[in-house]
């Protein structure tokens, strides 16, 4: 493996984890959201 | 002999998010959308947002898993062969529990947060275009499209049983209009990028009936289409808005279709019918469906 590839790689594996970060926070909040809409609506998980 | 498959490095995020085909997508979207605003019941806005997000990522992964099956047909075909597996950027495997896992968690985040019905037609739509259309029917027939076209008919009902938990006439009539759209859509399309289905050996009809057999196929399918748009209306589920909007727009999208359908391309041709057909068909329905959720607004029943 080239220094090349190894700087790609790395550049790929940093921008994925970026972005899965930046996913998984998202999922938090809708999560957080989705609760706070059941609750008020007066709901439970599948109502 | 055996062959390695060479390593590939990690593939760019955007290739996954390629995976998606998000043009397809966005239509996806606002048909569920449609279909959600239409119904009678107003919708929590996060619930609403969620059962969207859901809708899109079931799209989403039901594309991925259609590009991991045809990457062999992709790599052949000009118009596909950029996409990431036929390309090399990605390996099979990845793209594989991509789809997989997009689609399971969209329908699981769907029955959780909004209900179990939108839910179980969300499954049905991904079981439909990955296990029915990619697997079974596309490489076999040249009636792929009209089976496969209930795919991506299926947004609007899992939108409105978003809404209500329930389905009702007026989506199924949405469904069928959807059904019956995608005959005329995909064969102007097929009409000039015919060589392209040929090469890959897709049993699309121009490549199995020929030409004229399809164009006739355009103009019939265009009948139930034009009475499938019309109906919500000579039904009295809509108003006068909707009324005139399909009316008008469907009079075009059938003068379009009988052009294509009576005409005969010379060497060389450009094939201008066929591409003004295939573009005004995604025009027509955004505004179809539009019409239909301004009308609901406008004139509830």
């Amino acid at each position: 493996m080239t220094p090349d590839d190894r700087d790609l790689i790395q550049s790929r594996q940093r921008a994925r984890a970026r972005v899965m970060g930046v996913l998984l926070g998202g999922l938090v909040l809708l999560i957080f959201a989705i609760s706070i809409a059941k609750i008020r609506m007066g709901m439970g998980p599948h109502g | 002999m055996s062959t390695v498959a060479p390593l590939l490095p990690p593939a760019d995020w955007r290739d996954f998010l390629a995976l998606t085909k998000p043009r397809v997508m966005t239509l996806v979207v606002f048909t569920g959308l449609c279909g959600m605003l239409a119904a009678p019941v107003a919708i929590h806005p996060v619930i609403g947002f969620t059962a969207v997000l859901c809708i899109a990522l079931g799209a989403g992964a039901a594309g991925a898993l259609n590009q991991w099956y045809e990457a062999d047909i992709d790599a052949v075909m000009r118009r596909t062969a950029k996409r990431p597996l036929p390309d090399g950027r990605m390996d099979r495997q990845a793209a594989l529990h991509f789809g997989v896992g997009l689609a399971a968690f969209s329908v699981i985040l769907m029955g959780l947060a909004v209900n179990l019905a939108a839910a179980a037609i969300l499954t049905i739509s991904i079981l439909f275009y990955v296990l029915i259309y990619t697997v079974w029917l596309k490489r076999r027939t040249p009636q792929n499209i009209v089976i496969g076209g209930a795919a991506g008919a299926f947004p609007p009902l899992i939108g409105w049983a978003a809404a209500t938990g329930d389905v009702a006439l007026l989506p199924l009539l949405m469904f069928a209009l959807v059904f019956l759209w995608t005959p005329p859509h995909f064969w102007a399309l097929a009409l000039f990028v015919r060589t392209d289905y040929a090469a890959a050996g897709v049993p699309m009809l121009p490549v199995v009936a020929g030409e004229v057999a399809t164009r006739r196929q355009i103009g019939l399918y265009t009948i139930p289409m034009a009475a499938a748009a019309v109906l919500p209306w000579a039904l009295a589920l809509t108003g006068p808005l909707y009324g005139i909007v399909s009316v008008v727009g469907t009079a075009v999208f059938a003068a379009m279709a009988w052009t294509v359908a009576t005409r005969r391309s010379g060497e060389g041709d450009a094939m201008r019918p066929e591409k003004r057909l295939f573009g005004y068909s995604i025009l027509y329905l955004f505004v179809i469906f539009g019409a239909l959720v301004a009308d609901r607004w406008m004139f509830p029943a």
